[in-house]
């Protein structure tokens, strides 16, 4: 807590003027903590960049400068004068304008009626269509794009419906310009557009705060850079000061050891093998997201399959696990193909998935955690007609001591539990099936350092015991601590195959990752 | 970390002192009960009476079977619009057959004894319940529409069986060996009316279908999370049907005792009564939503609707400012619900 008692004016460069200032801001959802005490400043014409892992705090951040969420603690000052935003207008009006990483046009609408859109000019009790032109077009000018504004915003590339994300902005006269990972759906060139239109708008003397995951790019920009980890700020430091290490060293911390993969355990036979899966694009799109794609997993073995968005991870598990329809190929479980079982006759023979999106496809939010543990096994409590009720809690209970959750008992609701013990109970409810093969999707995605530990650790001892994991993740930091095995995905196929003792660049490069020049 | 300690302590406080609305938000069904009943003891002196209480049961009886298969339907996060139209047409059916059925071709006409009327109604509420759940779970026609359309269907059906008219003898003959049929709607078991018996037999099955089977949990998870559930094993679609069949048959159970009752069978009856059916699921504190809902919370919404709009004969209120009535305590219960609900999420 030490670090954060950093006097954000200390860390300021010679000259630079602070317009907006966060101080020992912080943020709970009930029992967990968003953000514990975060101070940094954001100064004029210079861009502010906030650095974290996945549920490090940044969109909380983001969103409570941005007035859609209200912090529980500390204050927000904007030019040196305490405000508390009564909601995201009310920031707008002051100057404080948010592009979402989503974003939030209406495709239907012209780029004029989206930039307009619940401030339309009106003289003489309509709409004045011209004049909305006029200033669009000009803004579209100042932009230097080439974009019509009675174009659809269907019709435009995504890399432009973010400039028009930008214009709306801008014609609200925001002085202060969020932008939440901008850049995550942009190509190249798109992104060198975006950039130019950053510089400019410092040179306006707009004042920017940016999130990315693309360290190396941000980098490009950063003027002042704020590192989140676990909800606490680890550093805030000017560009001229720091470097990527510096980043990632504060994002990941240096001490913790996420572990290494499990050693000494004899390898068994081919536990799952998948042999020439195909799996079509939803619609009629006519491409394959996974294409012929052959991979097998030994008992007792982790294999990682880092892969960007869309690279096909996602619905080459689901279709595993019998959520998706394969198109051609075979799943052999222990030698016998599945595909053509419902899900629940694989979970019976052993093969279980830990799905990607907890709170979609993970927890009945209705229930409590004790109900959730058991699930996925309840057929095996049942005696006669009736569920047995103490079998259920005996389960219940080895279930939370297995996997270390913290609740107050099975009978707690979901809710009340922390991102990372709520992502344990989906693990618990799928380990309580006696799995022999188990698929995680991006398990680790929004749980802090601590739980993803923990998570390696149940994965490691399966491993021991025998399971045969098959464990899917954007982070290529994550394939070293858990992996035996590392197979880069890359639209459908299987690009690079790698032992534990290959380097992160290289694991990038086979999956397409593109570092902006 | 101080500063986080005492954040959390507050909320801890706030909950407790949150209790004893919670109390209040748990009960209200039983407590709106207990007022009604006391209102309306102190309006009329004929109101408390153990004669009065069973014949307003008996009245219960009817909605209440159909707010039992309502409930399991809503628990999927679905509706069944279709059930007051199953529930005519079940009567019209078992009419139907009590009747005789001619077979021309051997040149007889066949009397069921009513044993084997009421299996075939049943079964036929089955199927009409098996129509809704498969054009829900497998054609994806949203349920309220693939119901609502059930409705008219059924509806035309029954007016069509009739030609708009109504069956009379229900009561059967004893040289022809069917006799019996109005046992359902008017004989007493230990002094209770078999109907009012049906109801507390089936609302206790469904009871232990709900908490103690693997298919009630697999229905508290598919309405709660359906792509969580499906990812767990259960067979969520499977779930779907059944309820809808199951609703089904308490249609049909529910048209067979409101038949018996009135000795008639008309195409009509059962009008609009899917709608107080669902609003004794919600005055009972079930979730539109899905995944939240008991059967003794479904029992009392029943109670309380049936015993709130006899009352207001009883006390000779007009049956114009029933419909206020109803209307009100509906709207109310789902206010609470929402309070309710609201404040778990945050909790």
């Amino acid at each position: 807590m030490a670090r954060a008692a950093i006097s954000s004016s200390a860390s300021s460069e010679p000259g630079d003027v602070v317009v907006l200032e966060a101080r020992h801001v912080s943020k709970s959802f009930g029992n967990i903590h968003a953000l514990k005490g975060v101070n940094f400043a954001v100064h004029k014409g210079k861009v502010t960049t906030l650095f974290g892992e996945n549920g490090a705090g940044k969109s909380t951040l983001m969103k409570i400068l941005s007035g859609i969420i209200k912090p529980s603690g500390g204050e927000i000052l904007l030019d040196g004068a305490a405000v508390t935003f009564s909601s995201s207008t009310d920031a707008r009006n002051r100057g404080i304008s948010i592009i979402h990483q989503e974003l939030s046009l209406a495709p239907n609408l012209s780029v004029r009626d989206n930039i307009f859109m619940g401030r339309e000019i009106i003289s003489n009790g309509q709409v004045d269509f011209a004049e909305e032109e006029r200033q669009a077009a000009s803004l579209m000018q100042e932009l230097q794009q080439s974009i019509d504004p009675l174009t659809k915003v269907e019709d435009l590339r995504l890399g432009q419906q973010q400039i028009v994300e930008i214009a709306r902005a801008l014609s609200v006269n925001s002085r202060i310009l969020i932008m939440d990972e901008p850049t995550s759906a942009l190509s190249a060139t798109e992104v060198e557009v975006l950039f130019k239109v950053v510089h400019d708008l410092k040179a306006k003397g707009v004042s920017i705060v940016y999130i990315s995951h693309h360290l190396e790019e941000a980098l490009l920009i950063t003027d002042y850079a704020v590192v989140l980890r676990d909800g606490t700020m680890t550093a805030y430091a000017p560009r001229k000061s720091i470097d990527l290490e510096w980043i990632v060293r504060n994002m990941v911390g240096e001490n913790y050891d996420l572990g290494s993969p499990p050693e000494g355990h004899e390898m068994g036979s081919v536990a799952l093998a998948i042999e020439d899966l195909t799996v079509p694009a939803k619609g009629a799109a006519g491409f394959n997201v996974v294409d012929h794609l052959s991979l097998s997993v030994k008992a007792g073995e982790i294999v990682c399959i880092y892969g960007l968005m869309g690279a096909g991870r996602t619905e080459m598990l689901e279709c595993v696990a019998g959520r998706l329809k394969s198109s051609g190929g075979r799943v052999l479980l222990e030698g016998q193909d599945v595909i053509g079982l419902s899900i629940g006759e694989r979970i019976a023979r052993g093969l279980s998935l830990v799905p990607e999106d907890r709170q979609r496809d993970g927890l009945v939010q209705t229930m409590s955690v004790g109900q959730n543990l058991s699930l996925a096994s309840i057929r095996a409590f049942v005696r006669g007609l009736f569920v047995s009720n103490g079998d259920e809690q005996a389960l219940i209970g080895k279930s939370i001591k297995q996997v270390h959750i913290k609740t107050s008992g099975g009978k707690a609701a979901i809710g009340s539990l922390s991102g990372g013990n709520q992502q344990k109970v989906v693990i618990g409810k799928m380990m309580a099936t006696n799995p022999k093969v188990l698929l995680l999707d991006e398990p680790s995605r929004g749980i802090d350092v601590g739980a993803k530990g923990e998570v390696f650790k149940l994965l490691a001892e399966g491993a021991k015991r025998g399971l045969a994991v098959i464990y899917s993740t954007s982070e290529v930091g994550e394939c070293f601590s858990v992996a035996h095995r590392i197979v880069v995905l890359r639209r459908g196929r299987i690009s690079a195959e790698f032992t534990a003792n290959t380097t992160k660049e290289k694991i990038m490069a086979a999956s397409g990752e593109s570092k902006a020049a | 970390m101080a500063e986080t300690k005492s954040m959390s302590n507050n909320s801890q406080g706030k909950a407790r002192k949150f209790d004893l609305g919670e109390l209040f938000l748990e009960g209200r069904a039983f407590l709106a009960l207990i007022v009604i009943i006391a209102v309306f003891s102190f309006l009329s002196p004929n109101y408390f009476s153990v004669s009065n209480f069973l014949i307003m049961a008996s009245h219960v009886a009817i909605y209440g079977l159909l707010a039992i298969g309502m409930l399991l339907v809503v628990l999927n996060g679905g509706i069944d619009l279709s059930v007051g139209s199953v529930l005519g047409l079940s009567g019209i059916i078992a009419g139907y057959l009590m009747q005789g059925v001619e077979l021309k071709s051997l040149g007889v006409i066949l009397f069921e004894p009513v044993w084997v009327v009421a299996l075939l109604t049943c079964v036929a509420g089955a199927l009409l319940g098996a129509v809704n759940g498969v054009l829900i779970a497998y054609l994806r026609v949203p349920a309220f529409v693939a119901t609502l359309g059930v409705m008219y269907v059924a509806r035309g059906v029954a007016l069509l069986i009739t030609n708009g008219l109504t069956f009379n003898a229900l009561a059967g003959k004893p040289e022809l060996g069917n006799t019996g049929f109005d046992w359902l709607g008017f004989n007493h078991l230990f002094g209770v009316p078999i109907g009012v018996l049906v109801l507390a037999v089936l609302a206790i099955l469904t009871g232990l279908l709900l908490s103690r089977t693997a298919f009630g949990r697999w229905l508290y998870a598919s309405g709660g999370n359906m792509r969580a559930a499906e990812l767990s094993g259960v067979p969520v679609k499977r779930v779907q049907i059944s309820v809808y069949v199951l609703s089904g048959i308490c249609a049909a159970i529910a048209g067979l005792v409101l038949s018996s009752q009135l000795t008639s069978a008309g195409p009509t009856a059962g009008t609009t009564y899917e709608l107080t059916a669902i609003a004794a699921v919600v005055v009972g504190g079930a979730a539109l939503t899905g995944g939240r809902g008991t059967v003794r919370g479904t029992m009392l919404g029943a109670f309380v609707i049936g015993f709130l709009s006899d009352g207001l004969v009883i006390i000779g209120v007009s049956s114009y400012w029933q419909t206020v009535f109803t209307g009100a305590v509906i709207v109310l219960a789902v206010l609470l619900n929402s309070i309710q609900y609201r404040g778990r999420k945050t909790a």
